[in-house]
């Protein structure tokens, strides 16, 4: 089954266009470490499910590139027919852009764009022989990607009503980038939480830290951030085998993640962990074992960690048996409601997981066998022998959504800015409804 | 890509104006090597097919042929643009982006607003109008004037009234030239009160310059270059203050190195609309995070680094020092002191091989010292540019919208009132058809409410901080 990306805004688009590099210079590799049948079998299924075989041998990427103006989808376009190996074929694009004001992305660009977008939208989908759903690109902080976004995923919502659709979602430093940044987040999370399946989210505050502690990138640009996204990324959506799934890869990569993990619709958001992350240069000298990598994907797990360095080992989970109430488990943990690992190369197949099945991790609604699930495949990915994805429906996110809400209701206290938005045609009712909207998330995962 | 018209009014608006045209064909000739017309020129230049006289077609892709600038010059005395148009710059300008007239406004806003207003009011739509059709996507009017003059006072206000009602979508960005306190105009201050009621009600975002400020600038670069402390030569076509390189090969008039300064503000102020970055900026995100309130739209500006070593080394100490340059009061552009007062926001905007992370270490490094208002704790826009500036490895402009713009207004409502409760010069004033004493209170009026404004917000942030209480979800 294919998937149909949509990149949107600055953001969206500078994020795909890794991402699809990432993805391509993976099959294109000779580091597979497994048989020659399963690289091959990797290959065509990664193929199929992101690019489409063109007469002129260079593959198409599966993928609309959206923004309201010119320059980025410009760059973007160039540096992906630059590779030789690949490029893009739709792309949308306007004049003056949406000044970062979600009102004008939402209620002005999308009505306006709505018809030439979608048509663009529809073409990438016919051209699937089995549409696997929709990925959405974009960040939330701006006008184009965050409004915009909304829009054009209500839109797919409405066109496409029985296909997945997966948004991913880069929430932006803490200490600004834009200062309208709160109003906007609200504004795109409460309106996606009414469309979307679910929302799998990147924050730029830990990809920095990843750079500059794992990486040891001296200078970090936007562009060694948006790597390090395309990385984890492509670490969940490259194929792997599910459990039930048989011998062949999995052909219905975004139902396979979503079902699981997603089982009640109040609690949409996804946290993304990777393990191990270093420099290419020192992968040489690297070398894990499972057990090791394991133990801290799961303290990472539990104690909210953001990557392997710095983890708080203090943190336990409550003790089993008793049934815990909320307010009684230990502060820092972070209760889980359904977990995914995906295991990548060398000895997957000896691996044992049981650790991840412990019931005390999660939430009682779930047999634990139902609230944890994991793939698996031999093909080692982006050439780390071993590495291991972990996406979870958690507490990861409650944390940094209470505090983008927080500020955001401080900033509406005073009525900042509320202008810009008016003007627009978002009223302080609609700024009332997406705050309700998410105070009720944050209570939900709170209660956990 | 969008397009932007800048239009130049009275004597201080058309130098500025012209230094302006000048440094901005210099830098797209810095980067645009092949000559070809791309849209980062077309931003601010028409690409005419001249063979056929100054009447050719537009020609809107391949090379460059006669570029002009979008720009509108208007002033009531004929010798600055005679000027202009005898100069290098001759050939930039199309003479049907020419408004002139003989006699000058006499330094009095009424002249200049009501007479020259009324008397030119269709030619001055007729010409605006014609200038937006060359345009496929005009986005931004800007304005350059002096606010203590006749012309670029009076007429430049009603130019941006008239900005208003023809072109209601297009955002109206506006450099004022504030007059210092020993200015030699004595009406100035009627002038410039007058003005300020238009630039509240009209503008979406007012760069106010002072003289004082850029004279500053110029004496201290001066003092550096000729001290000799320094062990390297700076070179000349990076100072903030210099023509070099540019058209202009005559001699430097008095106030060229002042104007550059805010011919560069301008330049950094567009360059990330103009240019690709890995974090873009545009003019409608500088009036949607810069202004939280309609008419709190005065930005504090300030640009460095002021000049560049010749080195080419530039170690990322000397990259700091460029923020922090940017924070001390010797490089804003009007005599105020943002650190020392309350922040509404600020924008950072970065040009050349500046990354995200030395953003981010700058202004964690840098927030400790600054105070913010309480709704809008890390009130920071930032942009990306990778294309830095003539002859500097990148830059920084900072705009700031602060509560220190209050001193600016309150000494020009002083000034105001000494002449005013003596009614000395009113007449000049009351004579001229449509002028009424109204119109001097609703001014003053106008200044003392926004006085007001930022009186609240500075009293407001003294006290504790008390988070508004959460809305309520019940379990």
């Amino acid at each position: 089954m294919s998937i149909v990306t949509v990149q949107l805004g600055q953001c969206g688009n500078q994020i795909g266009q890794e991402v699809f590099s990432a993805l391509c210079s993976d099959i294109r590799g000779t580091h597979g470490l497994c048989s020659k049948e399963e690289n091959e079998s990797y290959r065509e299924s990664c193929k199929e499910r992101f690019f489409c075989e063109e007469e002129s041998g260079v593959p198409a990427a599966r993928a609309v590139l959206i923004d309201m103006e010119p320059k980025v989808i410009s760059q973007t376009l160039s540096m992906a027919a630059s590779s030789g190996h690949w490029k893009y074929n739709s792309h949308f694009c306007q004049k003056q852009g949406s000044g970062n004001n979600w009102a004008n992305g939402y209620c002005v660009h999308g009505p306006r764009h709505k018809e030439a977008i979608m048509e663009l939208v529809q073409r990438e989908a016919e051209k699937c022989d089995r549409l696997g759903g929709f990925f959405t690109i974009m960040s939330m902080a701006g006008g184009t990607g965050s409004g915009l976004g909304a829009f054009v995923t209500q839109c797919l919502r409405d066109a496409f009503p029985a296909s997945f659709l997966l948004n991913h979602v880069i929430w932006p430093y803490g200490t600004g980038e834009v200062i309208v940044q709160n109003y906007n987040s609200v504004l795109t999370l409460s309106h996606l939480y009414h469309s979307s399946d679910a929302l799998l989210v990147h924050e730029n505050d830990v990809i920095h830290k990843i750079c500059a502690q794992l990486m040891n990138i001296k200078q970090i640009s936007f562009r060694d951030v948006n790597q390090v996204i395309a990385h984890q990324l492509g670490s969940v959506f490259q194929p792997a085998h599910t459990a039930g799934g048989g011998s062949g890869y999995s052909r219905n990569p975004l139902g396979d993640l979503l079902e699981p993990l997603v089982p009640h619709p109040e609690f949409r958001l996804l946290g993304l962990r990777n393990i191990p992350q270093m420099p290419q240069s020192s992968l040489a000298f690297s070398s894990f074992s499972w057990p090791g990598l394991l133990k801290h994907l799961r303290q990472i797990l539990i104690a909210k960690a953001h990557m392997e360095e710095g983890i708080d080992w203090q943190v336990r989970p409550p003790q089993p048996g008793s049934s815990t109430p909320s307010t009684n488990k230990p502060l820092h943990f972070n209760t889980s409601i359904a977990n995914l690992v995906i295991l990548r190369g060398k000895d997957v197949h000896s691996v044992d997981l049981g650790s991840f099945q412990d019931p005390s991790l999660y939430t009682s609604w779930l047999n634990p066998q139902d609230a944890f699930s994991a793939w698996k495949t031999p093909r080692a990915f982006n050439k780390y022998e071993k590495s291991a994805a972990l996406v979870s429906n958690s507490q990861f996110l409650l944390k940094p959504l209470d505090s983008i809400v927080g500020k955001a209701w401080n900033m509406f206290a005073s009525k900042a800015y509320l202008h810009q938005y008016t003007k627009f045609g978002i009223q302080e009712e609609d700024f009332l409804d997406c705050f309700t909207t998410l105070e009720q998330v944050v209570s939900s995962y709170t209660n956990l | 890509m969008t397009q932007s018209v800048v239009v130049q009014v009275g004597q201080c608006g058309n130098q500025v104006g012209c230094r302006f045209w000048d440094l901005a064909l210099r830098e797209h000739a810095a980067v645009n090597k092949k000559g070809i017309y791309d849209e980062a020129l077309s931003s601010f230049f028409r690409n005419v097919d001249t063979r056929s006289g100054d009447n050719g077609p537009d020609i809107y892709k391949g090379k460059i042929c006669s570029l002009k600038a979008r720009a509108l010059l208007i002033d009531m005395e004929e010798g600055v643009v005679n000027e202009i148009l005898q100069g290098p710059l001759r050939d930039v300008f199309d003479s049907k982006q020419l408004i002139t007239d003989v006699s000058g406004s006499g330094n009095n806003w009424a002249v200049g607003h009501k007479i020259y207003g009324c008397q030119y009011r269709e030619n001055i739509v007729d010409k605006l109008r014609k200038t937006a059709e060359h345009c496929d996507c005009l986005q931004c009017f800007f304005i350059i004037h002096s606010m203590g003059g006749g012309t670029g006072s009076g007429l430049g206000t009603f130019v941006l009234n008239l900005l208003e009602e023809e072109f209601p979508e297009v955002y109206r960005f506006v450099t004022s030239v504030y007059p210092s306190g020993e200015d030699d105009v004595i009406t100035s201050p009627y002038n410039s009160v007058l003005a300020m009621k238009e630039l509240n009600e009209h503008a979406d975002c007012v760069l106010p310059i002072e003289n004082e400020s850029l004279f500053e600038i110029v004496n201290k670069i001066h003092q550096m270059i000729n001290s000799g402390k320094l062990g390297s030569t700076v070179k000349q076509n990076s100072l903030v203050t210099s023509s070099a390189g540019s058209a202009k090969t005559l001699q430097e008039k008095p106030f060229d190195a002042m104007n550059n300064i805010v011919a560069n503000l301008l330049l950094n102020l567009t360059s990330s609309a103009r240019f690709e970055g890995s974090l873009n900026m545009d003019l409608n995100e500088i009036s949607m995070n810069l202004v939280p309130f309609p008419r709190l739209h005065y930005l504090v500006s300030s640009l460095t680094p002021l000049y560049t070593l010749a080195d080419v080394n530039v170690p990322s100490r000397r990259l700091d020092q460029m923020f922090s340059d940017a924070f001390s009061r010797d490089h804003q552009l009007i005599q105020a002191d943002p650190k020392h007062s309350l922040y509404l926001a600020c924008a950072l905007l970065v040009r050349g091989n500046v990354q995200v992370s030395d953003l981010r270490r700058n202004i964690e490094r840098l927030k400790p010292s600054l105070h913010f208002i309480s709704w809008n704790q890390e009130g920071w826009k930032t942009g990306l540019c990778s294309v830095p500036p003539v002859g500097h490895s990148h830059s920084l402009l900072a705009l700031a919208n602060n509560t220190c713009v209050k001193p600016t207004f309150i000494g020009l409502k002083d000034r105001f009132m000494k002449l005013y409760k003596k009614k000395a010069h009113l007449h000049h004033y009351l004579q001229i058809d449509g002028m009424e004493q109204s119109c001097f209170s609703e001014a003053i009026s106008s200044l003392s409410d926004l006085i007001e404004e930022y009186n609240e917000l500075d009293a407001t942030k003294g006290g504790p901080r008390i988070d508004p209480s959460r809305l309520k979800i019940a379990v």
